[in-house]
C-alpha cells in the first residue's frame, strides 16, 4: 500500500522537474524584452483610450514615448500638462509646456437662424446624410444636427440642444481629444486655445458660399465682407473662400471684431456684458 | 423558358404607369442650369463666359482627361452666369446658366427627322465622334461612352450587349425609345458594333415590354449580327453584370469590367444618342425623361433639355400634387430623393417620380432577426446584414475582405428587409470608407 504512494509521489515530482524543465529553456529561448519603463508610464496615463494623442490606445502611446527621444508631437489631451510632467520625471526628461485646447461648434444654424427646405427620413447619422445631400437647410456646409459628434465623445462632454438642434459642448468636460473633430464629416467642430475662464471668440460659420448665397441659407452665416479682418490689430483673422477665420493662436481676445460682423456670425463666449455708450460716457464724467 | 441571372433578385412592383404615353417634346424653359459634370470622371471646363451668345449644340465645357465628357449648350439665348449651382443632391457645383432666346441650333447639326442608315465612317472616327458630342451612359451611371469603346491593349471584345432591361418599376423612358424610334436605336447599335470591332450584338429586354420585342424583333433582321432576347422580369436585371450573367452566361470577376470576360455593355438610350452623335452630327443636349407617379393626373415622357429644372418638367404634367411627400431622381430603387425642385435635368436622369406619404415613408426599424433574406435576394452573393454591421463597428478592413466593394446599390436587401433595417445606407457608408483606405494604399 505504501509503495504504491511513494511510487505516485516520486513519479508526479519527476514530471513536475520535467516540466518546469521545459518551461525554463522555453521561457529563456523565446524571451520578449519589454521595457519596463512602458508599464511605468502607461500607468501614469488616464487609461482612457480614447485616441486623442492619434494613438489606438494608451499602451501604444507609452511605447511612443518611451521609444522617442524628445516629446514633440506627443501630447495626451485628456491629461494635459500635468500627466506629461509626470511622465517627462518617469522618462527623465523636460516635457514641453502644452497650451490646453478645448473643442468649439462652428455653426449657429439653429431653425430659427436657418430655414429648413426639405425633410430628412433617412438613417439619423451625420456622414450617410452628408453623403446622400446637402441636408435640411439650403446651406451646405453647416450642422447636420443628427449628433454623430455626440455619440463619438468619449467623456460625456457634449450634448444635442434640442431647441437649437446643434451639439453643445461642456468645456469643463472636454478634454480635446479630438474624437467629435474627426467624427464630424463637415469639418464644423474645431479644437481652439483655451483661454481664461473659457473666453471664446471665433466665427460661428463654416459656409464658403459667396455673401448673398450664404445670407439667404442663413442669418447668421458668415459673408466674408472683411470687415473683422480690418479691426484686428493682431493679424489674427483670415479670409479664404467667403469665410473669416479667427486663429485662436494669435487671438488676443481684444472684442473689437464682434460688434462689426453685420451678420453676428462672430461670436462672444464667457465674456462679461460689454458697457454700453451712456455708461462709458458716465465714467468718463466721473473721472 | 427565359432567360434570366441566376442569383438573387427581387420582383418590386411595377408601376410602369406611362409605358402606353407617346414621346413628347417639353417645351423649351426660359432658363436652364447645366452643370459642368454629368458624368463619371473629371468635371468640364466652363468655356463660355457671362453675356455670351451661345447656340444650341455649342460647346459650353471642354473635357479635362480622357475619363471625362464635353457639355454642350441645349438651348440658344444668352449666358446670365458661370456660377455655383445645386445639383440633384443641393451640393453646390459650377454650372452655366442660359436665357433662353428662340430656338437657333448650330449649323452643323442635322435636325431633320430623315433615317440615316448608312455607316459611312471608320470605328475611330465613330469613338471621336462620341467623345465630341460627350456621349455618356444614358442609364443612371452617366459613363463617358468613349471611354467604354476604347477597349485597353491586350483585351479583346467579341460582343457588344445593348441594355434595353429597363428593371427600375415606373421608369418607362428606354421602353418608349425602343418603340419609337427603333430604327435609329438599331442603327445606333451597329454603329457600336463597328466602334468595338465585333460582329454580334445582343439587345436584352424584360418580357414586360412585350410591344418593343416585338418591334425590334420584326426589324433586327434586316440588321447584321443584332439578336433581339426576350428575359424574365427581375430585378435588378438592367445592372451590367447581372445582364451579361443572363444573355451570355459570363461571370465578371469580382473588381473587374465585363471586358475582361470579352463584353461591352450600352443603354438603350446610349444607342440612340450615339446614332444622333455619328449620323445627325447632333450632340447630347436631350433626353428622354419619365414623369410618373400614383398622385399625378397624367404621367409622361417627356424629351426635356438638359439643365430644364425638373419643376418645370412637374409643371409641365400638371403640377405637384398636395399629396406629395417626396421626389425621387430616378427609379424608386436606386433613385435618390431631391431636396429643391430647383435641380436641373442632367444628361443621366432617367426619370423624376412623385410618391405621396404611404409610399415613401420609411418604416420604423427593428433588430435583425437573422433570416438571412438579405442574403438569399443579393444578386452579387455578398451577405448584406454582415456588411452593415461591419460599417456600424467601423471594422472596414473585414468589410473589404468580404467584398463591400462589390456592391452595386441596387437595394434589394433593404427592400426585402422584414425588419425595414437600412442596410444599404450602412453598406454606402462602408464603401465610402472602404474606397477611401483603398485610394490611400494605392497613393503609398
Amino acid at each position: 500500500m505504501s509503495s504504491v504512494v511513494l511510487i505516485t509521489i516520486i513519479s508526479l515530482s519527476l514530471l513536475g522537474v520535467i516540466a518546469a524543465l521545459i518551461l525554463y529553456f522555453v521561457a529563456s529561448k523565446f524571451k520578449v524584452y519589454e521595457d519596463p519603463l512602458i508599464d511605468e508610464v502607461e500607468a501614469a496615463l488616464p487609461a482612457a483610450n480614447c485616441g486623442g494623442c492619434g494613438f489606438a490606445g494608451c499602451r501604444n502611446f507609452a511605447e511612443a514615448l518611451v521609444k522617442s527621444d524628445t516629446f514633440e508631437g506627443l501630447s495626451c489631451p485628456v491629461g494635459g500638462n500635468e500627466t506629461m510632467a509626470l511622465v517627462a520625471k518617469i522618462l527623465g526628461r523636460e516635457a514641453p509646456e502644452v497650451e490646453p485646447r478645448v473643442a468649439v461648434v462652428r455653426c449657429n444654424g439653429t431653425p430659427g437662424h436657418r430655414k429648413k427646405t426639405s425633410r430628412y427620413d433617412g438613417e439619423l447619422n451625420c456622414t450617410i446624410a452628408h453623403n446622400l445631400y446637402r441636408g435640411e437647410t439650403d446651406c451646405q456646409y453647416g450642422c447636420l444636427g443628427l449628433g454623430e459628434c455626440v455619440d463619438a465623445c468619449d467623456f460625456d462632454a457634449m450634448y444635442m440642444d434640442s431647441k437649437t438642434e446643434l451639439p453643445v459642448i461642456i468645456d469643463d468636460k472636454c478634454v480635446a481629444c479630438g474624437a467629435c473633430v474627426r467624427a464630424c464629416p463637415r469639418d464644423i467642430i474645431e479644437l481652439r486655445k483655451r483661454a481664461r475662464k473659457d473666453r471664446k471668440i471665433f466665427v460661428s460659420c463654416v459656409n464658403k458660399d459667396k455673401g448673398g448665397p450664404a445670407r439667404k441659407a442663413c442669418a447668421v452665416a458668415c459673408i466674408g465682407c472683411g470687415k473683422c479682418q480690418e479691426v484686428c490689430n493682431f493679424d489674427a483673422i483670415t479670409i479664404e473662400n467667403n469665410l473669416a477665420f479667427i486663429d485662436s493662436d494669435k487671438c488676443k481676445l481684444c472684442r473689437k471684431c464682434e460688434p462689426v460682423c453685420p451678420t453676428g456670425a462672430i461670436l462672444e463666449i464667457n465674456f462679461p456684458p460689454r458697457k454700453s455708450e451712456q455708461t462709458k460716457e458716465a465714467e468718463k464724467a466721473e473721472a | 423558358m427565359l432567360k434570366t441571372f441566376p442569383k438573387g433578385g427581387v420582383h418590386p412592383p411595377e408601376n410602369k404607369i406611362s409605358s402606353g404615353v407617346p414621346i413628347e417634346a417639353m417645351p423649351l424653359p426660359e432658363q436652364v442650369i447645366i452643370p459642368v459634370n454629368q458624368h463619371l470622371g473629371a468635371p468640364a471646363e466652363a468655356v463660355v463666359e457671362k453675356g455670351e451668345t451661345v447656340k444650341a449644340g455649342q460647346i459650353i465645357a471642354r473635357s479635362k482627361g480622357f475619363v471625362s465628357a464635353n457639355i454642350h449648350s441645349s438651348v440658344s439665348g444668352k449666358v446670365l452666369k458661370v456660377d455655383k449651382m445645386p445639383d440633384a443632391s443641393g451640393y453646390k457645383q459650377t454650372s452655366v446658366v442660359i436665357n433662353v432666346e428662340g430656338d437657333e441650333w448650330l449649323e452643323t447639326v442635322d435636325r431633320s427627322k430623315e433615317l440615316k442608315k448608312n455607316i459611312s465612317l471608320s470605328g475611330e472616327e465613330i469613338i471621336k465622334k462620341c467623345a465630341e458630342n460627350g456621349i455618356v451612359g444614358m442609364g443612371g451611371a452617366t459613363f463617358p461612352s468613349h471611354v467604354k469603346l476604347s477597349i485597353p491593349q491586350g483585351k479583346k471584345c467579341d460582343v457588344l450587349i445593348i441594355n434595353g432591361v429597363e428593371c427600375e418599376p415606373y421608369l418607362t423612358s428606354d421602353h418608349r425609345l425602343m418603340i419609337e424610334k427603333p430604327e435609329e436605336l438599331l442603327t445606333g447599335t451597329s454603329l457600336l458594333m463597328k466602334a468595338l470591332g465585333v460582329n454580334r450584338a445582343f439587345i436584352g429586354i424584360e418580357n414586360n415590354k412585350k410591344d418593343a420585342i416585338d418591334k425590334l424583333k420584326g426589324l433586327a433582321s434586316s440588321y447584321d449580327g443584332i439578336s433581339i432576347h426576350a428575359l424574365k422580369v427581375k430585378y435588378p436585371q438592367g445592372a451590367e453584370k447581372q445582364l451579361i450573367k443572363a444573355l451570355i452566361n459570363r461571370e465578371v470577376p469580382s473588381g473587374g469590367l465585363p471586358v475582361d470576360v470579352g463584353t461591352v455593355v450600352h443603354n438603350a438610350g446610349t444607342a440612340f444618342a450615339v446614332y444622333e452623335a455619328v449620323q445627325k452630327n447632333k450632340p447630347l443636349v436631350e433626353r428622354v425623361v419619365t414623369v410618373s407617379g400614383k398622385g399625378l393626373d397624367k404621367t409622361l415622357n417627356l424629351l426635356a433639355r438638359i439643365g430644364t429644372p425638373v419643376s418645370k418638367l412637374i409643371e409641365y404634367a400638371g403640377g405637384l400634387p398636395e399629396s406629395t411627400a417626396k421626389v425621387v431622381n430616378g427609379g424608386p430603387m436606386m433613385g435618390k430623393a431631391l431636396g429643391s425642385l430647383e435641380v436641373p435635368v442632367t444628361k443621366g436622369t432617367s426619370g423624376i417620380i412623385i410618391f405621396r406619404d404611404e409610399e415613401s415613408r420609411r418604416k420604423e426599424k427593428g433588430p435583425c432577426i437573422r433570416c438571412a433574406r438579405c442574403i438569399s435576394v443579393c444578386p452579387m452573393g455578398l451577405e448584406p446584414y454582415l456588411l452593415m454591421t461591419l460599417t456600424e463597428k467601423e471594422l472596414y478592413e473585414r468589410a473589404e475582405k468580404d467584398r463591400i466593394m462589390d456592391c452595386m446599390e441596387c437595394g434589394s436587401c433593404s427592400f426585402t428587409c422584414p425588419a425595414n433595417r437600412p442596410l444599404l445606407d450602412y453598406i454606402r457608408l462602408g464603401k465610402a470608407y472602404v474606397g477611401k483606405i483603398i485610394r490611400e494604399r494605392k497613393q503609398k
